[in-house]
């Protein structure tokens, strides 16, 4: 490929959003809405420099203070994540290897799934007070049922074949399950984790709007309420930019840990 | 003492949709001493196959009784190494890492089970793809890694369940030649299911023919031609003709029945 065509390569990604941007600032410069009510992309870049480093303090109370409300959320969904991979990935193993835990806890964990973790809140909350906690536990509910569910399928379609070649090399039944059935799930268990990442995201600021008094849904849901839509606009740009980034962690890992699918897709390795 | 004994063995299964009984194998007796290679011929759905697993120890008979050196056959074991149909390799391990999959499941050390898979690795002529993942190699590639991971374990016994079937022609030839070179220097004792004549004559010392429905051992004939084998030599095409006649005469006994 030419030197040429891969700028123009390069140019593929950044034009739709730059074409977006541009049509929101000229748009909302029009004066077709109130400025208010659609804050211009330069002023939500403004509003944002000021909650990140401390600019000018258009912000007030929140100059210079984004980093920490970064943290706060980071730190809830780090929290419930974890709690979710574990208890997820623990019991997908347990249900989709043993017919019998298949029985007892699968009916009981599937008429709690369809529950939106949302309708939660109000336990959550007399449950867990106003705090860290009520957010980590709608957070772990968000993301263990994805990751739950894509271990056990990722559990019970691995190759019986395998498992009969570990037996016959002499591995016990947890052999068989540490060097067999989960190395087998992976794929269907990073699946899983990818898609609990998005929720664990969506339920904190929910947690954060309602329950919880900081981070960065707090700020979103405090600036609502004093007409700052630029920084309303600040905070979901920050939230997505959170949920690209962890998601894009977990891809990392998964590149490392299925490395040996390399060359099991279409095209070959690329 | 032979290295595998079976006797009275006899497989059923039961059809629950159907409510039927299948009678795979009937009252199989065959027993094998050590060393030996024995090749088990016969039609697809003779039940060699369930024999085999029955020696692997994945399925249990209905009746009789199978042991190996001895001792009663229960559960898969390693004293037992089996070569399947389809390689069934790890393919998130690389190459090394399957030949020596039974060290691992063990404990052993990364350096310890490096230097005894590579004898294996050389053994069935793979050195330079020890890191290779089993996605990155030909069918044939993939059955010498199963093979080297059966060998690994140094078993008493090594079962193979039509290792060679989805190769093609030219790739199957030199892996007979392979592994009967392999059970020369390795000495053990191969029970090796096939359907091909061929292949059976070219490999076995001992050919078991056997019959479909229910699955009974019809003849059990030795083999004592020279190997290398010639399969244009008379002697070869004499037993090739005999082997035929019994499975056509097999045939038209069923068929006579069935009328």
């Amino acid at each position: 490929m030419t030197p040429a065509l891969l700028q123009l390569r390069k140019l593929d990604r950044t034009i739709v959003p730059v074409l977006v941007l541009a049509g929101w600032e000229i748009f909302s410069r029009s004066g077709t809405l109130p400025a208010a009510l659609l804050p211009a992309p330069s002023t939500v870049v403004w509003a944002w420099a000021d909650w990140l480093v401390g600019t000018d303090g258009n912000t007030q109370t929140y100059s210079g203070h984004w980093f920490a409300d970064m943290l706060a959320s980071l730190s809830r969904v780090a929290a419930g994540f974890a709690i979710a991979t574990v208890l997820g990935v623990a019991l997908g193993v347990a249900i989709g290897w043993s017919r019998k835990t298949e029985i007892v806890i699968e009916p009981t964990l599937q008429m709690l799934r369809p529950i939106p973790p949302v309708s939660w809140i109000p336990l959550a909350i007399i449950w867990f007070g106003i705090a860290n906690k009520p957010a980590i536990f709608l957070v772990f509910l968000g993301a263990f049922f994805p990751i739950l569910l894509n271990t056990i399928h990722g559990v019970k379609t691995c190759d019986r074949n395998l498992i009969r070649a570990g037996a016959m090399v002499g591995g016990s039944e947890r052999k068989l399950l540490r060097y067999i059935v989960l190395p087998a799930a992976m794929p269907s268990i990073f699946a899983g984790l990818r898609i609990g990442i998005g929720s664990a995201w969506m339920l904190t600021v929910t947690a954060e709007m309602v329950a919880v008094k900081s981070g960065l849904g707090y700020v979103l849901w405090d600036s609502y309420y004093f007409l700052r839509y630029d920084l309303v606009l600040a905070a979901m740009a920050s939230i997505g930019l959170l949920g690209f980034c962890s998601d894009l962690v977990i891809r990392t890992v998964m590149a490392r840990v299925l490395h040996w699918q390399r060359n099991t897709t279409l095209r070959g390795g690329e | 003492m032979a290295a595998i004994d079976i006797s009275g063995v006899s497989k059923i299964f039961t059809d629950r949709k159907r409510n039927a009984d299948v009678t795979a194998l009937s009252e199989i007796n065959l027993s094998i001493a050590r060393n030996e290679f024995v090749c088990l011929l016969g039609p697809s759905g003779c039940g060699k196959s369930t024999l085999l697993n029955m020696i692997a120890g994945f399925e249990q008979p209905s009746a009789g009784s199978i042991t190996v050196d001895g001792r009663p056959v229960t559960a898969p074991g390693a004293d037992r190494g089996v070569v399947f149909q389809h390689a069934n390799l790890m393919p998130w391990l690389p190459v090394w890492e399957n030949v020596a999959f039974h060290l691992l499941l063990g404990g052993g050390q990364k350096a310890e089970r490096r230097a005894r898979a590579q004898v294996y690795i050389d053994m069935v002529g793979l050195t330079g793809f020890e890191n290779h993942y089993p996605s990155e190699l030909s069918g044939g590639m993939n059955q010498r890694v199963g093979i080297a991971r059966a060998l690994l374990m140094n078993p008493q016994v090594i079962l193979m369940d039509e290792p060679f079937g989805a190769l093609d022609e030219q790739t199957r030839m030199d892996m007979q030649t392979e592994l009967v070179r392999i059970w020369q220097q390795h000495q053990g004792t191969i029970v090796f299911v096939t359907h091909g004549i061929d292949e059976a004559l070219t490999l076995g010392t001992h050919v078991a023919v056997m019959s479909a429905r229910p699955g009974r051992i019809v003849e059990i004939i030795p083999i004592d031609l020279a190997r290398p084998r010639d399969i244009t030599s008379p002697q070869f095409n004499a037993l090739k003709r005999h082997i035929l006649a019994l499975l056509r005469g097999e045939k038209a006994e069923q068929e006579r029945a069935s009328a």
